[in-house]
């Protein structure tokens, strides 16, 4: 079964999300990265960019499919792991560590309520949720 | 022969070695600097110096290591990959169809204008609708055309504002993009638990207004058929927007049932998946386009018409020409008349089928795919529940890969072990782990049962030895390929070395 960490929280688009104060820095599961394979390419948001909950911020391309990326949280995004570049392989290797994807300024903290903590969203992904 | 001892025939090349000898020239030489200009001609031109038994034992060799439905069963779900009758491509080489010139004048290819005439109404009355298209390269390109005259009919109505195209989560990428190409705003619809169109999902993208069009597939992707077509159709209309049939599943439905009876408006066929033209390789292809009469004035020119005249009580033989002009037409979208010899194996194949047949293979299609389904949900899990599909099963490996480790993936590549080409993976997306199977009704129960056979075997081996199936291939030129190598690092060309200009 795919990694969970208990410290941090999950949107049921398989996006993770670790808050420091008003800042959120947001990737995508283990769960994510095994079910799409190994992931080539990668489009991330501009800095500025101000996100709303569930709208989609990005692109992620595996072997086997593009998917969408959607930002679990209301916020300005601050930072981008431009780090990742062509190393996409980061993404699946280390995807709750060097593999984030970006750092959003919260506008609506609040909105964290309505994410799943680690055991739910382990029973979500067994689920066969996707 | 291992794949690093299957030199390019590049690599064959030897200075000076030729496949033919020409008789001394008999025409006085001009040299070619003169004809075409120095500054054209290059001094480096590696191309391959082999000779004629290099050329055909090198091809010979790569053909051979291809798979081919003319070597066994190829259950690629969607793709329709049933055998194609060699009389197609007798029809195809009669001199009068492959002789022939797009500039000749119409006059001398009268034969060829009455096919396509006749193609075209033969379309229609399979699908139910008024006139048809021969026009487009393929079904994406049907998709596009159609989404076109969508949008050309929203506009002579003078609703050009409708710019939302709703499309199913379990729609071919293709329709997204098609409408996308044309300027529409896509909206998406999800599935419900029986993997058919959730009606309430479509109710609330379709009040969002401003609709132009609602692409389906039907049967749909997940291989069922979408039992409140009707109303669905009323839903969308009542909305204001066309409904747009994807006909790749069109298989399941021949002389069983029609689109156009259904309520769809406009649709495209892939020629190569119903009716029994060759698949891709980069050839010709026909994504041949159907339509109710609302949308006939929109058709890509040029249009054929059949004209009769009276000579006292008799009818005249008939004569066909081209339609250049027409107002409210989207235009060209392909040079000439499109692909001709292709409509030619698709008119052979219906008329050598005839009206009996052609009900037979939507039939047999079905029956063939239910077989599959019957004997393997034993062993295999079936997406949305064990029952009645049309021309594909879908099963899921979701649970082996929960208890055993093993994936769709692992499953398709064993298959290959056992001489078979995999099915369809991880589509349609709605699906995890899915395995999509269209045996088509060109097998026999004979072949399909040591099909099932193996796919049993592959299911036990999954429990007993799975390494044997995350391993495989193993029997193959070449086992598990670098896929993302293969994306982030493609490397297609040849670079040959040189000395002196001249290659070694």
């Amino acid at each position: 079964m795919a990694n969970v960490p208990d410290n941090l929280k999950y949107s049921k688009t398989h996006e993770w999300v670790s808050i420091e104060g008003e800042i959120a820095t947001i990737g995508i599961t283990d769960h994510a990265q095994e079910e799409m394979g190994d992931i080539v390419y990668l489009s991330l948001p501009d800095i500025g960019r101000t996100l709303a909950f569930d709208e989609q911020f990005g692109e992620v391309e595996s072997v086997k499919a593009v998917s969408e990326l959607f930002s679990p949280l209301t916020g300005e995004v601050i930072e981008t792991n431009t780090a990742i570049g062509n190393t996409t392989e980061i993404v699946n290797e280390d995807p709750y560590g060097n593999g984030w994807l970006m750092k959003i300024k919260l506008s609506n903290p609040s909105e964290m309520t309505d994410l799943l903590d680690a055991a739910s969203y382990t029973q979500f992904a067994e689920e066969g949720g996707h | 022969m291992k794949n690093s001892e299957f030199p390019l025939i590049f690599e064959k090349s030897r200075r000076g070695r030729k496949a033919a000898n020409l008789p001394e020239c008999d025409v006085p030489y001009t040299s070619p600097e003169e004809l075409i200009g120095a500054e054209h001609l290059r001094s480096r031109l590696p191309l391959p110096e082999v000779s004629e038994l290099d050329v055909v034992r090198h091809f010979t060799h790569l053909s051979q290591r291809n798979y081919a439905i003319d070597l066994g069963l190829y259950p690629l779900g969607s793709c329709t990959m049933k055998y194609n009758p060699k009389v197609n491509e007798k029809a195809a080489s009669i001199p009068g169809f492959a002789s022939l010139h797009p500039l000749q004048p119409e006059e001398t290819a009268q034969g060829a204008l009455a096919l396509m005439y006749d193609l075209q109404k033969m379309l229609a009355e399979i699908s139910g609708f008024d006139a048809t298209t021969l026009q487009p390269s393929a079904g994406a390109h049907g998709e596009l055309c159609a989404m076109m005259m969508v949008k050309a009919y929203h506009a002579s109505r003078g609703e050009a504002h409708r710019n939302v195209v709703v499309i199913p989560d379990a729609a071919h990428g293709t329709n997204p993009a098609s409408a996308a190409r044309c300027g529409f705003k896509v909206k998406g619809v999800i599935s419900n638990s029986k993997g058919c169109t959730d009606l309430d999902s479509l109710q609330k993208a379709l009040a969002g207004g401003n609709i132009a069009a609602f692409m389906l597939t039907n049967p749909n992707t997940v291989g069922l058929f979408e039992s409140e077509i009707e109303k669905i159709c009323e839903m969308v209309h009542e909305a204001g927007g066309l409904v747009y049939c994807d006909g790749a599943n069109m298989n399941a439905m021949l002389g069983l049932t029609r689109p156009g009876d259904m309520g769809f408006d406009v649709m495209h066929f892939n020629l190569h998946k119903t009716f029994s033209t060759p698949h891709g390789g980069g050839g010709p292809g026909c994504g041949a386009v159907s339509v109710k009469a609302c949308l006939e004035p929109f058709l890509p020119v040029p249009t054929i018409e059949k004209v009769t005249a009276k000579i006292g009580e008799e009818e005249s033989e008939a004569t066909y020409r081209f339609i250049q002009n027409r107002p409210q037409s989207i235009g060209r979208i392909h040079s000439f008349y499109g692909a001709f010899l292709i409509a030619v194996r698709a008119y052979t194949y219906i008329r050598s089928l005839g009206a009996k047949g052609i009900r037979g293979v939507g039939e047999n299609a079905v029956l063939n795919a239910n077989y599959v389904r019957a004997r393997l949900a034993d062993h295999y899990e079936v997406a949305y529940g064990n029952r009645t599909c049309m021309h594909e099963v879908v099963l899921s490996a979701a649970k082996l890969k929960q208890l055993h480790g093993v994936r769709a993936l692992d499953i398709s590549k064993r298959l290959m072990d056992y001489g078979y080409h995999p099915p369809t993976n991880y589509f349609p997306l709605i699906v995890p782990e899915a395995l999509m199977i269209e045996p088509t009704e060109t097998e026999s129960k004979q072949t399909l049962d040591e099909f099932i056979e193996v796919m049993i075997k592959i299911s036990q081996e999954a429990v007993e030895t799975p390494d044997l199936l995350t391993t495989a291939p193993h029997v193959t030129l070449v086992s598990r390929l670098d896929e993302t190598a293969a994306v982030k690092n493609l490397d297609l060309r040849y670079e040959p070395l040189f000395e002196n200009n001249n290659p070694i």
